[in-house]
């Protein structure tokens, strides 16, 4: 089907029931339970995950399959989002040029940085990454203010000369994102009994991006070109002696990540029409770094994963306080509840990031093939318990290796 | 004239700075091999060094005044640290204001120790895992650092002082013979300076004088030959480590009061670092030094308002742009030797 | 008729004169080899062949064109493909995923965007590698991660993967350094094989004694980065002067 095998369709068909239904999935409790707080079937999140999850299979492309690391696919995904909100004030609120010339600015961008930084490998190219990231961070501040509005970030106004469409509303506001009329911010609100699910067409065209992101992924993994890569990542000598130029190669691979990375951009710019310098910063391309390792890198799937797996925790650890904490342990003696709780504080709140920054050291210590991993072990797991029934040496046989 | 001395001076204590943590930087790939993204946070641990101390030392008993009341008219609080109370007012108060230097014998053991538990508690185990996995785990134990330092210590920059001897500036430029307030270079920057060349002349010293360091150097050179001499060669690497995070820790003790310490101070400077050690060249020691202070120096002369009107935002990239271009004209940077970081 | 014409060679690293004066000419379709002493330059020589080094004096010329100041994928593609003396395959790839690329680089050329298609549909890619695999023998491994065989079947795969893009002069260096005796005699063999049934000029460097004489059809003595002398297998058993400068040595 669509040109894949079995197992890829297969694949591709749980992604896209799990996308189209995700309200419902993402919002299993009650409205008004105790346990709401868990769910993440609300628009604003939803965007996040497919976003970033676009963001993160892009940057896999590049990572995954040729192993270079780069520490600056944050500046493709800034510049994406500054190219979109520039269209929406010049040219039209559609989100479809927007994103068109999103994709098509950090594809150049990337292939101006790509050509430079892929003169060099290893820890090299990263620092040169980082490099160019750094540099346009710091210029997206200060001199290109003009372009990029510095500190503020780039809004739209109320006096946008906008070419295909009105400055402003009728009644004096700015007008929103739209596809064709169809307004981004539109939510449809379904409710059965207790619980409230939303609809929203920003979700869904993000998730539409998405599903053609993952389906262009996985064709890139099984053509000749993602055989090349894999290559480059195994040995990069014997590709040369093997009659294969690595350069043009590892570029068109940056390229193609950089593209995903200005799709990821100019989705955000559509959703919610600004764009910020801190977007480039190099902490936000330590964080698609992350998603994509603590996801699997490498594989198909896995960045999907890192990418929900993160925004989730993220959103719900920041959520928790000690008053949440109270109400779970409240049926602990006191002592012991307030000594619990003393021990959990430093890592919910404002402390997510440090469960991160632990997470993310335990699974390349442990598991560094990712959550992806972490799967395939259980699985095999249950499939060892299930062939010998005493099942003694299973647990040994999760180990981590060094 | 008058404006490039300034600069340059301007350009040492960043420099400085940046000399320092590139060193470990160096010291640590050199030895060990190890891309370790955590070595800002060791310059970040050292500073807050700094604040610990300065906030032990001014650990307080409370009495109750029996003359003065406060506004509500009960007797009023006074605190008295116990290094007063131990050593007496004055020596006690000179003690408290001499809280930063003093930090510097408080911080060594702290960070040696960090060193060693970082060392013998996760690097250890990296180091025949690929450069990549480095730069993820230690990049996880930098956030996981400068999170527990944010915890402890808050979101918010601790201004810690300098001794009040070195809060004034010096006039250099009636030295040199031009007018009076034309170049003005605190003290304590100064001694910054001083004390980081100090520093850095000991690690070279140490490591071409002594036993110990000839071996580490050729460690360096030919690891598995140094190894196969029967040398026990990880233990001394162990002490290396300890040794360049004691370094980095020292930059950032003596760096608080030039920039009060916040949690994420670590991260802004292990990126220039990084930058500084690629443009010295992977691997070489002196090549770190001479670019740590030749980049800070570039960068304070970027920010002179004659260029920036000529180039504008050319103090934001200077570092970077002169990063890039030496990275592909010379690519084993200013000193680099053969072999280091190439495939 | 020579296909592979080495004139007036020479290259110096810094104090050390590596080669100096090399000539040499590799008849097509027969076995040459180059021995020599250790440090007698026959590494860097290869080298100078495939665009690794690039000589400081002198030509070499494949098949009358000069392969100086061309990349290795260049010179590849030209018809030179080499083994290495530790085998360098794809570790982290499949045993037929390593035969593919050598197959697609032979059909495709140094660069294809091909993004979309897939390399499973492709047959005529797929069958010209399983051939390949059958007949190095390692069919049935053909789903092993390559970094996970023995030694010997990397040799095998390597060399395999270099046959696959039928180069017209095949370059072997130490191709049995480090192996065991049973190893070398199979590595041997191959080679054989390979000539017998194959339109190729092979080129070897080697330090076993063993393998020269039984594969070569001619032989360069390398000493100090100059020829010493180039004759039959028999002819260089018996020389004197090769007895003193490279048998001489190890007695």
């Amino acid at each position: 089907m669509f040109g894949l095998a079995k197992k890829d369709a297969t694949l591709l068909l749980v992604v896209v029931g799990l996308t189209l239904l995700a309200p419902f999935i993402l919002n299993p409790f009650p409205t008004d339970s105790a346990m709401a707080q868990f769910n993440a079937g609300y628009p604003d999140l939803m965007q996040r995950f497919v976003i970033f999850g676009i963001f993160a299979i892009g940057f896999n492309i590049l990572f995954g399959l040729t192993g270079y690391l780069s520490f600056g696919h944050a500046a493709f995904l800034g510049v994406g989002s500054y190219s979109a909100v520039w269209m929406f004030k010049l040219l039209s609120m559609n989100v479809i040029p927007a994103i068109a010339l999103s994709v098509v600015v950090a594809g150049l961008f990337s292939l101006l940085i790509g050509y430079v930084s892929l003169r060099r490998s290893g820890i090299y190219f990263s620092i040169l990454t980082l490099a160019f990231a750094q540099m346009s961070f710091n210029l997206a501040y200060s001199v290109l203010t003009p372009i990029t509005n510095g500190e503020t970030g780039l809004q739209l106004t109320l006096n946008d000369p906008r070419v295909l469409g009105i400055s402003q509303t009728a009644d004096g506001s700015i007008p929103v994102t739209g596809l064709f009329g169809l307004e981004m911010r539109s939510t449809y609100t379904m409710d059965v009994g207790a619980w409230a699910f939303q609809f929203n067409v920003g979700y869904y065209l993000c998730a539409v991006a998405l599903l053609v992101a993952f389906y262009l992924a996985i064709r890139i993994f099984r053509s000749p070109f993602g055989l090349m890569l894999r290559a480059v990542k195994s040995n990069q000598q014997r590709m040369n002696y093997t009659g294969l130029n690595t350069r043009p190669y590892t570029l068109a691979a940056f390229v193609i990540s950089g593209m995903y990375a200005g799709l990821a951009g100019g989705l955000m710019a559509s959703m919610d029409p600004l764009a910020g310098a801190e977007r480039m910063q190099w902490t936000a391309s330590g964080e698609v770094v992350l998603m994509t390792i603590l996801g699997g890198a490498g594989t198909l799937i896995g960045p999907v994963l890192g990418a929900g797996f993160i925004k989730y925790f993220e959103n719900i650890f920041s959520k928790i306080n000690d008053n949440v904490l109270h109400g779970w342990f409240s049926f602990m003696p006191d002592g012991l509840e307030n000594f619990v709780i003393t021990i959990i504080h430093p890592f919910i709140g404002k402390g997510w990031h440090l469960t991160l920054g632990l997470l993310f050291m335990m699974v390349v210590i442990f598991l560094p093939g990712g959550l992806v991993e972490g799967g395939q072990r259980i699985a095999a797991l249950f499939k060892r318990g299930k062939k010998d029934d005493d099942g003694a040496d299973t647990s040994k046989a999760t180990t981590p290796a060094e | 004239m008058d404006a490039i001395i300034l600069q340059i001076l301007n350009g040492l204590d960043k420099g400085s700075a940046y000399a320092l943590i590139a060193l470990g930087l160096t010291l640590i790939f050199g030895t060990l091999g190890v891309v370790n993204f955590a070595h800002g946070a060791l310059f970040m641990i050292g500073a807050f060094c700094a604040v610990t101390l300065q906030r032990i030392l001014s650990l307080s008993t409370v009495t109750l005044s029996k003359t003065e009341t406060n506004f509500l008219g009960q007797p009023a609080e006074i605190k008295t640290p116990y290094v007063e109370s131990w050593f007496g007012p004055e020596a006690g108060a000179a003690i408290i204001d001499w809280s930063v230097p003093l930090a510097i014998l408080f911080s060594i053991p702290v960070m040696i120790a960090i060193g060693f538990i970082m060392e013998r508690g996760l690097i250890k185990h990296f180091y025949k895992r690929p450069h990549a996995d480095q730069i993820l785990v230690t990049f996880g134990l930098a956030i996981v650092l400068q999170e527990v330092i944010k915890y402890f210590y808050g979101a918010n920059p601790i201004p810690t002082g300098a001794p009040e001897v070195f809060k004034g500036s010096f006039d250099f430029g009636v030295l040199l013979g031009f007018d009076p307030n034309a170049i003005i270079y605190p003290y304590w920057r100064l001694v910054y300076f001083g004390f980081s060349a100090l520093i850095i002349s000991a690690v070279f010293a140490f490591l071409q004088f002594t036993t110990f360091g000839m071996v580490v150097r050729a460690g360096m050179a030919d690891r598995e030959t140094v190894g196969l001499l029967g040398i026990n060669i990880d233990k001394r690497f162990t002490i290396m480590f300890g040794l360049a995070a004691a370094v980095a820790g020292l930059a950032g003790v003596m760096y608080a009061p030039i920039n009060s310490p916040n949690y994420h101070m670590g991260m802004d400077f292990l990126v220039l670092s990084f930058v500084v050690v690629v443009v010295g060249g992977m691997g070489s020691l002196p090549g770190a030094v001479l670019a740590g202070f030749m980049l800070g120096i570039l960068e304070s002369f970027a920010s002179m308002n004659e260029i920036k009107s000529l180039i504008p935002g050319i103090d934001q990239i200077i570092i970077y742009v002169v990063a890039i271009l030496i990275l592909l004209t010379r690519p084993r940077g200013l000193m680099g030797r053969k072999g280091v970081m190439e495939e | 008729m020579s296909i592979l014409e080495v004139k007036d060679v020479g290259k110096r690293f810094g104090g050390l004169q590596a080669l100096s004066d090399v000539n040499l000419s590799v008849a097509e379709n027969s076995v040459h080899a180059i021995i020599g002493p250790n440090g007698a330059g026959k590494s860097t020589l290869l080298n100078c062949f495939v665009g690794k080094l690039i000589p400081d004096t002198g030509s070499v010329m494949f098949d009358g064109q000069s392969v100086l100041g061309r990349k290795p994928f260049e010179i590849n593609q030209m018809g030179i493909s080499r083994v290495f003396q530790t085998p360098e395959i794809f570790g982290d790839l499949t045993v037929l995923e390593n035969m593919l690329i050598p197959c697609f680089a032979k059909r495709d050329g140094a660069f294809e965007l091909n993004a979309i298609g897939s390399v499973q549909s492709d047959k005529e890619i797929g069958d010209r590698a399983m051939q390949m695999l059958e007949e190095m023998n390692m069919a049935d491994k053909r789903d092993m991660h390559a970094a996970a065989m023995s030694r010997g079947d990397k040799r095998r795969l390597e060399i395999g993967m270099c046959l696959s893009q039928e180069p017209r002069l095949l370059l072997l260096d130490e191709p049995t350094a480090g192996m065991a005796r049973a190893d070398t005699n199979n590595t041997i063999d191959l080679l054989k094989q390979i000539k017998n049934e194959r339109d190729i000029t092979i080129a070897i460097i080697e330090h076993d004694m063993h393998v020269v004489f039984s594969l070569a059809e001619r032989i360069t003595v390398l000493a100090q980065g100059t020829p010493l002398v180039e004759d039959t297998p028999d002819n260089i058993k018996g020389h004197p002067k090769v007895r003193e400068a490279y048998l001489g040595e190890t007695a």
